[in-house]
Parts: structure tokens; C-alpha cells; sequence
């Protein structure tokens, strides 16, 4: 039976979404109708207890339970991966492609020698290996990529991409992994840092209005503000107007920035990277402006205007000043 | 304080409608401009302004063709003291653990300190080449730095990790950091000083220089294979609305409307 490891993502004691993602994939990579064993890899401080709530959603659970992992270390954590995989012989490791996923997936796969799907939105075994699918050029494009072999392959899985379905309710097994004495994360552990809290908690906002790069000059900005304003709506924005300095982190939407759920979003020349996207929970109303009728946000609004910002937010803010009848 | 700094030149797809090319694995990259990778641009800058702090010097890198000696001329312009541009038939369609491969083995005769890397680039965009580069050169890294100093063989980084958080760590050199947009403002490169910039050392170096077989990078090296790019399917895309700026504007002020954010 073919085996399948998953990296569990974790944080603050909360198993993150995307390991029942990517339990739930690691499902369909078995041989044509053949079953798949599939393993679930926790590492941490003091996470042997959430290891051991996995049992579900695993045949089998690897801990690496040690202070010396309080702080994720993508080195220290490929070298303990490396390890396992020697042992189990996976047919394909599943890694989370996040911020911290993607520290640790590259040296893992030097390490192993492995071939390393990137950002995966779709993954599927063929009669010589595996092939995949993933986005280019900021998601204007997709490419179907491929290896061939008989295992040792490798996986960074976009959050959010695979549907999590059903826990199996496995039973699974708990095995309490050793960390080598001489495992030495090389990182040395300063502080965490919170972004600055906001004016406004954009997280909690039912409108948003939000900006991207397409705003060009930070004087522009005055044009989204106004229109926020005739709404009651909050503003967002992107990374590239937090980037040069516009507008605090703190009003960035993004998987590096802040969740939203709003009921009503509007995207103004913003192109609708996966990192943006990933930060917009719920199903709210997308609308997009923008002047570029291939950006990626087209496909995930609702309704879009492909014209020039500049034209059209001016004109939205006089039209819903003349529905509510102000001024 | 030696810094190494990787750069690579990509096609400007901000703007552009993007086609797949007649082979069916690339883009039709005909009329597109070419610029430094985005977040190249931070790396180069960070390096240069490192190096302003400390002394120093700063080799800018990066894999291809003459075309692509664009970039370590606007590295050099910039402040990058050296260039080397790691050019050989042998590399072309290298993948990203091919492109890791032929630049630890060029670095590997170079004495340095620090290198750099952006976090991702715009056309690939796996963020693979940087941790791999450091894997292969057996030395310690970081990840989407956004901040970042040095001081008497430590680097403190600043770098983005999950739930909009940021961590501090601090590492010994030498090191790798992987550098986010906005860890710093690039300065501006006129025409002018990469004109002047010409006069700085740009080298070229190939398979047999830097001591790499040539069957293992490009496609015999390859280990994850591009079959085919397609456009995404538009299934589930946004009604665009039609008509003049009046007309699409009045249709959104209504669908605003029922959607209760007006």
C-alpha cells in the first residue's frame, strides 16, 4: 500500500485547515483503485496531545515533540522529515505552501533528493509518477508539471485549493518520534511581532474597499477614501501600496496580512494574487475595476468592470451619492 | 562584509494579456518588456545598502543568456561592485533545483559572507531557488526577510510567518535570507548610470568554469517538468459589464445595491 506523509501545520495549539486539505488529497494518490496509508507529521513543543487528536484524519501519526521545535526552523525541520522519509519510504510527501512551508520544503527536497512540486492546486498520480498543477506569472497562466519515478516525491500544497471533505475516522497510530541531541536549530529566536493595530479593525468590517497597485501615486489614494466614505465602508488594500509605504500593514487583506470576511468587497486595480485572495474568508460580493480584462481577480469576483480606475471610481462615488441622495 | 546578491530577468506580465506560445509550454513572449524580478530589486538594495553600512563588497549574479546581463548592469548601477552572469547551452531549461545547483557551484569560489535572494520570482513564483541554494551550500536561512542588519557575524532578520505575524531570529554568517517586497525603497537606476556602470567588471562564466557537468542542470537535470500551460479555465469569471463608463457603472451601483453594500 502506497504511503503518503502530510507536514501538519500548526499554531497557538490549533491545527491548521490546511492538514485536513491535505490529508484529504493525499486520499486520491494512490495507485489506480489501490489504497493509500496516509501520515500525518506534527513537529513542535509540547504538541503531542493535538498529534494525538489527528488519529481521524491519519492511519498513522509522527510526533517530534521537543522545546528545541517551539520556534519553526525549516533546516532543523527538513533534517527531522529527511529522517522519516528514509524510514517510511513515502511515495509522495505533502507540505503546506506557506510562509512556513515554503522555508522548509526546498531544503527537504535537497536533502531528500526529491522533486518539488510548488504551490500545487491540483495533484494527481499517472501510470509513471506524479503531475500537478500550479499557476505562473501571477496566476495569469496555469501549468500542468510533471516528474516520473517510483516515489520520494514532493509536494507544496496552496491552502485553500483542496476540498477537505469527511475525516476517514481512521484510528490512527501515534508515534512518538526522537529528536536527535545534536538537532540544533541555527535560528536564534529574538521575538514575534504584530503588526501595528489600525485605525480601524478591517477584520471585522462588512464593506471593504479596497486598493491595489493600480492607485500608482499615494495622492490618488484620496479618490478610494472618498468613495469608501459615501459607502460607510472600510479601506483595504494590497501589498504593494503597503509596500511604499501608503498605508499601514495593518490594512493589508493577505495570507502575510489580515483575514477579512466582509459581505460586500470591492477590488480596485488590484490583480488578484493567491497571497491577496487567500486573505478573503466567507463568500462576500467581489467586485473588481481594473483595466487589465486577464487580471486573475476576474476570476474570482462576481461582477467586474474592465476600465481605468481613475474613470471609474469617480463616477461610482457621484452615482451612489445620487441613490442615497447626498449631496 | 561580502554579499552575494542572485537576480534574474523576467518578462513584465503586470498589464499584459499573456498567450501560450505555438510549443504549448510558455508564454508568447513577443511584445512583452522585460524588468528585474520584483523582488530582486529589494535584494540588490538591501546587499548595496548593507555594504554602504559595513564595507564591503557586493557580486550580483544571475543565470542566462546576454540579455539577461540587463539586470547585473542595473545591479552594478545600483552600487554592485561586480557582476557575474552564469551563462552556458548547457543551462537552458534548467529547473529551479538545476538553477540552485549551477549557482552553488559558482559560489562556491567566491568568499562571502551573506547572500541574497528574492523570496519568489513573477514568472515562476515557487520560491524554491533560495532555501535550495543554501541547502546545497550547507548554510543557514531565512525566508521572506523584511527586515534585516548585521552585526559582527550575526544577521537579525525580520521575516513573515503565518496569521500576519512577523519573527525575529538572528543567525551566524555566512547565511542566506531571502528578501520580501518593501524590506527597503531600491534607489532609481537612470539610463545614465547604467551607462557608467559599464565600467565595472561584468563577468561570464560557463558549465566548465564553475566545474558543473553539463548532463546535470537543463533538461537531463531536470526533475519536475513543465507538460503544458494553458489559460485558466474561466468556469465560475465575473460577468463583465458592458457598455460605456455611465452605463457599467449604473449596473454596478444596482447589483451594489441588492448585495446590501450601498
Amino acid at each position: 500500500m502506497r504511503k503518503i506523509l502530510v507536514l501538519v501545520e500548526h499554531s497557538g495549539g490549533v491545527v491548521d485547515d490546511s492538514a485536513y486539505e491535505l490529508a484529504a488529497a493525499a486520499r486520491n494518490l494512490g495507485e489506480a483503485g489501490g489504497d493509500v496509508s496516509v501520515g500525518g507529521v506534527v513537529l513542535g513543543n509540547d504538541v503531542t496531545d493535538l498529534a494525538a487528536g489527528l488519529g481521524a484524519w491519519f492511519e498513522n501519526v509522527y510526533v517530534f515533540d521537543s522545546p528545541r521545535l517551539q520556534v519553526p526552523d525549516g533546516v532543523a525541520g527538513a533534517e527531522l522529515l529527511a529522517g522519516l522519509i528514509e524510514q517510511e519510504q513515502p511515495f509522495a510527501t505533502l507540505i503546506p505552501h506557506t510562509n512556513t512551508g515554503m522555508d522548509l520544503a526546498p531544503a527537504l527536497a535537497v536533502r531528500a533528493g526529491s522533486p518539488l512540486f510548488a504551490d500545487c492546486i491540483a495533484l494527481e498520480t499517472t501510470p509513471d509518477g506524479l503531475s500537478g498543477v500550479r499557476t505562473r506569472y501571477g496566476g495569469k497562466v496555469h501549468a500542468r508539471i510533471s516528474a516520473t519515478g517510483d516515489g520520494g516525491f514532493m509536494a507544496t500544497m496552496r491552502p485553500g485549493s483542496f476540498d477537505t471533505g469527511e475525516a476517514p475516522g481512521s484510528d490512527g497510530a501515534l508515534h512518538t518520534m526522537e529528536v536527535p541531541g545534536d538537532l540544533a536549530p541555527q535560528r536564534r529566536f529574538v521575538e514575534t511581532v504584530a503588526p501595528e493595530p489600525g485605525a480601524v479593525d478591517i477584520s471585522q468590517a462588512e464593506v471593504l474597499v479596497a486598493v491595489g497597485r493600480g492607485i500608482d501615486e499615494e495622492e490618488h489614494l484620496e479618490i478610494i477614501r472618498s468613495l469608501a466614505d459615501v459607502m460607510g465602508a472600510d479601506i483595504a488594500c494590497t501589498r504593494p501600496v503597503v509596500d511604499k509605504g501608503w498605508l499601514s500593514k495593518s490594512y493589508q487583506i493577505g495570507t502575510s496580512g489580515v483575514s477579512v470576511k466582509p459581505k460586500v468587497y470591492i477590488a480596485i486595480g488590484i490583480s488578484g494574487s493567491y497571497q491577496h485572495i487567500g486573505g478573503i474568508k466567507g463568500a462576500p460580493y467581489i467586485a473588481a475595476i481594473n483595466k487589465d480584462p486577464a487580471a486573475p481577480i476576474f476570476g474570482v469576483a462576481d461582477v467586474g468592470i474592465v476600465g481605468d480606475l481613475f474613470d471609474i471610481v469617480p463616477l461610482l462615488e457621484q452615482q451612489i451619492r445620487e441613490v442615497k441622495g447626498v449631496g | 562584509m561580502d554579499i552575494i546578491v542572485c537576480v534574474k530577468r523576467v518578462p513584465d506580465v503586470a498589464e499584459a494579456e499573456v498567450d501560450i506560445d505555438s510549443s504549448g509550454r510558455g508564454i508568447q513572449l513577443g511584445t512583452l518588456g522585460y524588468v528585474i524580478n520584483e523582488w530582486d530589486n529589494f535584494a540588490v538594495e538591501a546587499a548595496v545598502s548593507l555594504v554602504e553600512e559595513h564595507g564591503g563588497k557586493v557580486t550580483a549574479i544571475t543565470v542566462g543568456g546576454e540579455d539577461d546581463e540587463d539586470v547585473l548592469r542595473r545591479a552594478l548601477a545600483m552600487g554592485a561592485d561586480e557582476a557575474l552572469c552564469l551563462t552556458d547551452p548547457a543551462f537552458d531549461g534548467s529547473d529551479s533545483f538545476g538553477i540552485a545547483n549551477i549557482l552553488s557551484k559558482a559560489i562556491a569560489d567566491i568568499p562571502y559572507d551573506l547572500v541574497l535572494t528574492g523570496a519568489v520570482s513573477g514568472d515562476v513564483g515557487g520560491g524554491r531557488v533560495g532555501p535550495m541554494l543554501a541547502a546545497m551550500a550547507g548554510i543557514p536561512h531565512v525566508c521572506l526577510a523584511t527586515e534585516l542588519s548585521v552585526d559582527a557575524g550575526t544577521a537579525r532578520v525580520r521575516h513573515e510567518v503565518e496569521g500576519g505575524l512577523e519573527r525575529v531570529v538572528e543567525l551566524d554568517l555566512p547565511a542566506l535570507v531571502t528578501v520580501q517586497t518593501g524590506m527597503n525603497e531600491p534607489r532609481y537606476v537612470s539610463v545614465l548610470g547604467i551607462r557608467k556602470a559599464r565600467r565595472k567588471p561584468l563577468t561570464a562564466a560557463g558549465a566548465a568554469e564553475i566545474g558543473i557537468a553539463p548532463d546535470s542542470v537543463g533538461p537531463a537535470g531536470t526533475r519536475v517538468t513543465v507538460e503544458e500551460m494553458f489559460l485558466p479555465p474561466k468556469g465560475e469569471a465575473a460577468e463583465i459589464l458592458q457598455g460605456d463608463d455611465e452605463d457599467t457603472v449604473a449596473a454596478l451601483v444596482e447589483r451594489l445595491r441588492q448585495q446590501g453594500g450601498v
